[in-house]
């Protein structure tokens, strides 16, 4: 039992009340004590992905050991699948802190900013880690009333309506879920995530279980806006800070929307050919709808917030293939290819779509609008965020030698051998839709050739904004290195074998 | 089994209130109402027939007990709700300085 | 609010406080615990802003108090749990203070002191967050 485990709670936790007694006392140290707490957690995430590799750890907190072979207390679980996540949360959280050093000086309050901060990261770090279902429902309700609270923070009209829009939706999936955690505890008569595994397989109640897994897969899929509820979403990424629209859409609808739905239905129920097809069907539909309605849009922010649902749809899509090849029984390295492929891509959205919010956050910093109509030739003004802006849309439209090519060809070779060629063909429209609408985002804001219509002297972002800006564009370019065998075997394959391999999970947190 | 049917109309009752009304202050009603069903059939699920209240008595520490987990578990999601509907209402306060009116449909600003 | 309602309010407000503390440091025999004293904590001091009225009881200085012992209270919670980390069998929440016999007071190792630190963290926090709204309330009529 390593201690490291609870520290990735602890530390943000104690870190975000220590900001409000201390903030108060000295000017400027809340900015510097909640970077340092972030750079420490980026740097325990990375060494626990060093360390981790095949062999799972588990934690039982108060050293509670099972009585009779059944689990009596919580565990915290670190495995292949979530010290990846952790990595991404911890190292785009410590970024987006890095750039609101600067950024926070339009808005008041600065105190509470950094606490909600710590608090939506210790929140999201405590779902990815738990193996206990209810705790995954609370430390997800930190992490989300913390949300709510950053979305509303500079209060004007258009912010307080989006942050009221998210909470009703947010709430009614929350209860959704506390629905499904009482109907699942009414049959299995137990929480641990493993210990639920063993019990399904004893005996079965067909109905009652499809719709089980259909109100947990309606409240978890309304946290990471898959298409029939994505309806809070454009509001609430576009109304935020920026650095909150990176950490949002880039971090929050992947830890507690994305994560939580391949966890529970790889490793905790049996798949079914019906939920395969339906997780398919959300999928796609998600990817083509949120393209689609990105067309149109003017408001940057709104823009990227579409594309946000259009990319999380290409995750489900190959998470939901690599389900249906699965139960179909067809050939187990077509799966393992597309789950790899989704999960790829999951990290790479996390880096190029933060990036692209810290970049219109900068955009919106110097010339106080967010309407494309009004930008122009800010490419000879504002060059560091014109060469990160361009290679962030080469990445997102599927470009070589940047890393969403390589993601979204693992994705369509899948799909073409396991022979759905329809969502391959989809899959190729969608992103060549793509590259048209940030060509269109380009050429607006960068390299137009009449001058901008704000008269305002243009100058440069200050010195954080562009260092956060500056190291995730070299992330983006070092992800491309995941696609190839020694790498990939390091990182992503302890991650896929954790999911498709039907007893690992259960019989390493049991036997232990 | 007719309990936990009443607790599931409760549900939908809320969720009726949630879609159908207007007025900001009863759609937060509605919400509240919704998690109320939910903690009344997680403490409904952990009871046993003949079972007394999950206490320790020194002097015959061996009896039936209910099911203790579920009441644990209505606690927190308690607290939990307490903080959403606090939350809540601190942003109707705010949109009520900004626009005036507590009617859902002057508020629609937000387009596209 | 009129003469009966403040001399009642003085008579009573002490007693609901004893009352809270009572129900805080049983928490581990009796139902109730942390959270539930802790709203009762809260009630009195809501009581008597209610019947006093609020300018007479110079509510952001009173907001700057709860807000600070709110963090505190916190704070002293981790290093409880922490402290199971760091002592004995190194293990996050561990119960490492000898339990005495069941049905005493002083029993059951660390939780009656979790009981008192989530007590006094539950009742300033609901505390802050009505002098939030009363405060923001009152800036709105000026």
């Amino acid at each position: 039992m390593s201690p490291l485990i609870p520290l990735f709670i602890v530390i943000p936790l104690a870190g975000a009340f220590l900001t409000m007694i201390l903030g108060r006392l000295l000017p400027n140290l809340n900015k510097y004590l909640a970077s340092l707490i972030l750079l420490t957690l980026a740097v325990l995430s990375v060494y626990a992905l060093a360390t981790t590799g095949e062999n799972p750890s588990v934690y039982k907190v108060g050293g509670w050991e099972p009585v009779n072979r059944v689990p009596i207390g919580i565990y915290m679980v670190m495995d292949g699948f979530t010290v990846l996540v952790l990595c991404i949360i911890n190292i785009v959280g410590f970024l987006s802190v890095f750039y609101s050093i600067s950024y926070i000086r339009r808005y008041t309050s600065e105190n509470f900013f950094y606490a909600l901060f710590c608090l939506m990261v210790a929140g999201m770090n405590g779902v990815v880690l738990s193996g206990d279902l209810f705790n995954i429902f609370v430390f997800l309700e930190i992490s989300v009333i913390s949300a709510y609270a950053l979305v509303a923070f500079g209060v004007e009209k258009n912010e307080l309506e989006a942050s009221f829009k998210y909470q009703v939706l947010g709430s009614m999936a929350s209860f959704f879920i506390l629905l499904g955690i009482g109907l699942i505890y009414w049959k299995t008569k137990t929480l641990n995530i493993a210990d639920i595994r063993e019990v399904l397989k004893a005996g079965s109640d067909r109905p009652f279980y499809i719709f089980v897994q259909l109100i947990l897969l309606s409240g978890f899929g309304l946290k990471a806006a898959v298409i029939p509820f994505h309806a809070w979403l454009p509001d609430a990424h576009s109304s935020a800070p920026s650095p909150i629209s990176a950490m949002l859409s880039g971090v929050l609808i992947k830890a507690v929307g994305i994560y939580v739905i391949i966890r529970l239905f790889f490793n905790m129920f049996e798949l079914t050919e019906n939920m395969s097809v339906l997780i398919t069907t959300l999928g796609t539909l998600s990817m083509v709808i949120g393209v689609f309605l990105a067309i149109g849009q003017w408001d940057i922010k709104r823009l990227l917030a579409y594309h946000s649902i259009s990319q999380m749809g290409y995750v489900v899509l190959s998470v939901g293939m690599g389900m249906i090849v699965i139960t179909r029984g067809g050939a187990p390295e077509i799966a393992i290819l597309a789950i790899a492929g989704g999960l790829f891509h999951l990290v790479n959205h996390a880096a190029f779509k933060g990036l692209l919010f810290l970049n219109a956050g900068a955009i919106e910093y110097t010339l106080g609008t967010r309407d494309l109509k009004e930008m122009g030739g800010l490419s000879r003004s504002m060059p560091a965020t014109s060469a990160t802006s361009f290679i962030a849309s080469l990445s997102i439209s599927g470009i070589p030698p940047f890393n969403g090519f390589f993601s979204k060809l693992i994705i369509i070779i899948a799909a073409i051998m396991a022979k759905f060629y329809l969502l391959a063909v989809l899959a190729v429209i969608v992103s060549i839709i793509t590259l048209a609408s940030f060509l269109k985002f380009q050429r607006y804001a960068f390299y137009n050739r009449e001058e901008s219509k704000i008269d305002r002297k243009i100058r440069e972002v200050p010195f954080p904004m562009i260092f956060s800006m500056v190291i995730m564009s070299l992330l983006c370019i070092i992800l491309s290195l995941l696609a190839f065998p020694g790498v990939r075997d390091a990182v992503l394959t302890p991650a896929i074998n954790i999911l498709t391999d039907p007893l690992k999970y259960s019989s390493i947190i049991l036997g232990n | 089994m007719i309990v936990y049917l009443l607790c599931f109309l409760l549900f939908l009752v809320g969720l009726y209130g949630v879609i159908t009304r207007r007025n900001l202050i009863k759609i937060a009603i509605s919400l509240s109402i919704m998690e109320f069903s939910t903690f009344l059939l997680l403490a409904l699920v952990g009871y046993t027939d003949g079972g007394v209240a999950p206490i320790v008595d020194p002097a015959s520490p061996v009896q039936k007990y209910v099911d203790p987990l579920p009441q644990a578990m209505v606690l927190t999601a308690i607290v939990i709700g307490l903080a959403t509907t606090a939350m809540l209402m601190a942003i109707i306060i705010r949109l009520y300085r900004k626009y005036g009116t507590f009617d859902i449909r002057e508020i629609k600003t937000l387009k596209g | 609010m009129t003469v009966i309602v403040k001399k009642t309010t003085q008579l009573i407000a002490g007693m609901v406080f004893l009352y809270g503390i009572y129900v805080i440091i049983h928490g581990h025999l009796t139902p109730g615990g942390g959270f539930a004293g802790g709203v009762i904590l809260a009630g009195s001091f809501i009581l008597l802003i209610l019947a006093f009225g609020s300018d007479f009881m110079h509510l952001t200085k009173e907001e700057a108090g709860s807000t600070l012992y709110e963090n505190l209270a916190i704070l002293f919670v981790v290093f409880l749990a922490v402290s199971g980390l760091l002592l004995g069998a190194r293990i996050f929440f561990l119960n490492w203070l000898p339990k005495g016999n069941p049905g005493e007071l002083v029993s059951a190792g660390v939780l009656p002191l979790y009981n008192i630190f989530v007590g006094i963290e539950v009742a300033s926090s609901i505390l802050t967050i009505f002098l939030a709204l009363v405060i923001f309330k009152e800036e709105i009529s000026e």
